[in-house]
């Protein structure tokens, strides 16, 4: 068995074991898809088809479901995270800028990960920050009040631990 | 025993992206190194409201008490050996007016305990006066009573359409059907709004008890909470409270031995906003694609599993235990006629205090503005309006900022009350552009079912696009009223019916706006880029050269005493100088 056969093996056990969890019914499908998601950081094309088979749905009505909603993606996140909040009060103070100067800085644009699989940026419709506005996620930690230049910082600070 | 002092330190998502773990870790320690640990107790409160970094509460043990704001690691020591030792308040560091100013005027029901209690400790929740509601409704009252109490109330949704919630409840309950369902939306999609988030980290115990009363009264089996997966600490807290309150009998078998058993689930959003319309949120807790359908018939009818459900939304499932407690009568007496109670709102954009307000019905949009809001935030930055109800509400003008806040007054001004997110924009803010924002918001969430929403709002976007691009025609503002308004009355559902609102409401209200962009190729605000021309108006212009300071191309030459004199060749318009300007001398 080829090195890559092996890996495939061990992630279509770690989809079983997941799946082992529930009962089958088709209301599951989106906790699933979440928990799916939470292990690999995406969900794998055979995850959605062993997914259809376990719930005994057409494999159509799986990425449908899937692709309707904007928390899961088909293709692996880089290391490491950013996700710029596009709400009302951080449009109105400047959250625009900061995605050009991290579209600029990485060369990416919204929902794209870096060749190296390094960076991933995101945009969000808000997550509730408003007070802090523009907001920006970054591996988790949500900045508040940054702008293009503490952006910059931030993605340098990160880059340097990295490097270390 | 002597009484313990209490240092609360605000811990919701706010408090902890300004540094609350690290500042509370701090604080034990010192306390533990100063002897004082037996003396004072660290808790873990919600946000209050006010945003101002950490924010810390020191009550001593005979009950006076000081609010520190804007605290730091470094600021711990000082307010320990000055303030618990020696007793002396470190007077930097006391909250000041604004803090004063913003809880001034506010009438605080629903926020009662954020701020004030453990979001963690069911017991602290208990402490105040917690599950008394249900322990009354089990025990005192039929589900009828508790259906009449709440409908004389006169509580209506406050997840945005403001439907009477006691007549929604009884109709639900008048179903004959094996089972029935209640539903608590947390799934707040609303851009610039964050009330429910902030009451679900903060008191996640109200929002339970208003749950299972709800449950009791319509006789539904279980519950379900559906919040969005963009609040994972709304979620953890959650998961925690509903823990405990299943460990002491609120939630199980035979509640409070009352014969009465129901059982709550946390469901989390996957990302979509349209899922907090009802039937598109029952379609996603069912494990489908979040697509409406049409009504009739209402999920009270036929809901969840095509059983009677009754969805209600965060903040009035936390009205409805103080309802029980306190009586109609106590909420129905503040207010206006048709809107009673209080309603929260979501304080933000372009003003001096953002936060949490909660004010009675009918205070007006000026009142909120510049009472708690404190005004506006930038000098040289007038008021230009107010953002109200997000994606479906729309902007009123100064003109109608003494418009009271209630549900029929905001509707006939074009907006609605929403969930409350209510955003305040300056001179500074190009109000086609904020149609523009929003527009792009409801294309992108539009599910696609139906042909208005789908393919209306693309078009309404295209023609906002075009006018922002400085390549608007005759006519455009035309297209948009009757385009709009046709979207208005045949979208299948919320989301669709009220996207048009807020291009509906800028052009009523700043039609001249429009008209700048389309014949005079200009954006007066100083927003929209293909339109700016980067000239300096000598006129206004007052020679102070921060324009120049703030480049980051250094396009900007300036000498002290004389204009600025901006370089196109090396300019990359990104604005930094007419943002910095004090004067708005650029455009």
């Amino acid at each position: 068995m080829s090195q890559m056969e092996l890996i495939e093996e061990k992630m279509e056990e770690r989809v079983d074991r997941i799946l082992s969890c529930f009962s089958g019914r088709r209301e599951e499908l989106i906790v699933i898809l979440q928990r799916i998601q939470d292990e690999f950081g995406y969900l794998p094309e055979f995850a959605l088809i062993r997914v259809a088979k376990f719930l005994g749905v057409p494999e159509a009505h799986v990425y449908g479901v899937a692709s309707f909603y904007a928390q899961f993606r088909f293709k692996p996140m880089g290391k490491n995270v950013i996700t710029v909040c596009r709400g009302t009060a951080c449009h109105v103070r400047g959250s625009p800028m900061v995605i050009e100067e991290v579209k600029n800085r990485l060369g990416i644009e919204e929902g794209d990960t870096t060749p190296d699989l390094r960076w991933t940026l995101e945009t969000v419709a808000c997550i509730g920050m408003c007070a802090l506005a523009p907001c920006v996620i970054v591996n988790g930690k949500v900045h508040g009040k940054v702008t293009p230049r503490r952006i910059a910082e931030i993605i340098k600070a990160v880059e340097g631990v990295e490097k270390k | 025993m002597a009484f313990k002092g209490k240092v609360l330190i605000c811990q919701g998502t706010s408090g902890v992206s300004g540094g609350a773990h690290i500042v509370s870790e701090a604080l034990k320690q010192k306390l533990h190194e100063s002897g004082l640990s037996d003396r004072y107790e660290i808790k873990r409160v919600g946000d209050r409201g006010l945003f101002r970094d950490v924010l810390i509460d020191i009550i001593s043990p005979n009950g006076y008490r000081w609010t520190y704001e804007r605290v730091s690691v470094e600021d711990v020591d000082e307010i320990v050996e000055s303030h618990l030792i020696r007793g002396e308040p470190v007077k930097r560091l006391l909250a000041g007016d604004d803090y004063r100013m913003f809880f001034e005027g506010q009438l605080r029901w629903v926020l009662k305990n954020c701020g004030e209690i453990d979001p963690e400790d069911i017991e602290d929740y208990i402490s105040v006066g917690g599950y008394e509601a249900l322990r009354k409704a089990l025990h005192e009252m039929t589900p009828e009573d508790v259906i009449n109490e709440i409908a004389a109330s006169g509580l209506r949704g406050r997840g945005g359409a403001g439907f009477p919630t006691g007549v929604k409840w009884r109709i639900c309950r008048g179903y004959e059907a094996p089972t029935r369902y209640v539903i608590c939306n947390a799934d707040e999609g609303d851009p610039g709004a964050f009330m429910d988030r902030s009451v679900l980290e903060g008191d996640p115990h109200s929002v339970i008890e208003g749950l299972i009363i709800a449950g009791y009264a319509i006789g539904a089996s279980k519950g379900f909470i559906y919040c969005r997966a963009e609040y994972p600490l709304a979620i953890r807290r959650l998961k925690i409270a509903l823990q405990q309150a299943r460990d002491k009998g609120f939630i199980g078998k035979d509640i409070l031995g009352s014969g009465f058993s129901f059982d709550i689930v946390l469901k989390e959003g996957a990302g979509a906003f349209v899922c907090g319309e009802e039937t598109a949120l029952i379609a996603s807790i069912e494990g489908r694609r979040g697509m409406p359908r049409a009504r009739p018939p209402f999920p009270a009818e036929k809901g969840l599993w095509g059983m009677p459900t009754v969805i209600n939304n965060v903040e009035t499932l936390a009205n409805v235990p103080r309802i029980i407690v306190n009586g109609a009568g106590w909420f129905s007496s503040v207010g206006t006629d048709g809107s009673k109670g209080t309603k929260v709102f979501a304080l933000a954009g372009k003003v001096k205090n953002t936060g949490l307000v909660e004010v009675p019905m009918g205070v007006t949009l000026r009142q909120l503005v510049f009472g708690p809001g404190g005004g506006m935030a930038r000098k040289g930055y007038a008021f230009k309006a107010v953002q109200i109800g997000g994606p479906s509400g729309g902007c009123l003008p100064e003109e109608l900022l003494d418009t009271p806040i209630d549900y029929e007054s905001l509707t006939q001004a074009g907006a609605i009350m929403g969930s409350g997110g209510l955003i305040v924009l300056d001179e500074g803010t190009c109000m086609v552009d904020v149609a523009k924002f929003f527009l792009s918001f409801t294309v992108a969430e539009s599910c696609g079912k139906c042909i208005p929403c789908r393919v209306g709002l693309v078009r309404l976007y295209e023609v906002l696009d075009r006018i922002t691009k400085g390549e608007g025609v005759e006519g455009d503002i035309e297209f948009l009223e009757l385009l709009g308004s046709a979207i208005r009355e045949t979208a299948l559902c919320g989301l669709g019916k009220t996207a048009p609102n807020p291009v509906l409401t800028t052009v009523r209200y700043f039609r001249g706006e429009y008209e700048a962009h389309i014949k005079d190729r200009r954006c007066p605000a100083g927003v929209c880029v293909p339109l700016l021309r980067f000239e300096v108006d000598e006129g206004k212009c007052i020679k102070c050269g921060r324009c120049a300071r703030v480049c980051p191309v250094g396009a900007i030459a300036w000498e002290r005493g004389s204009f600025p004199i901006i370089d196109r060749s090396k300019c990359i318009k990104c604005r930094a100088c007419i943002i910095e300007c004090p004067e708005h001398a650029i455009n």
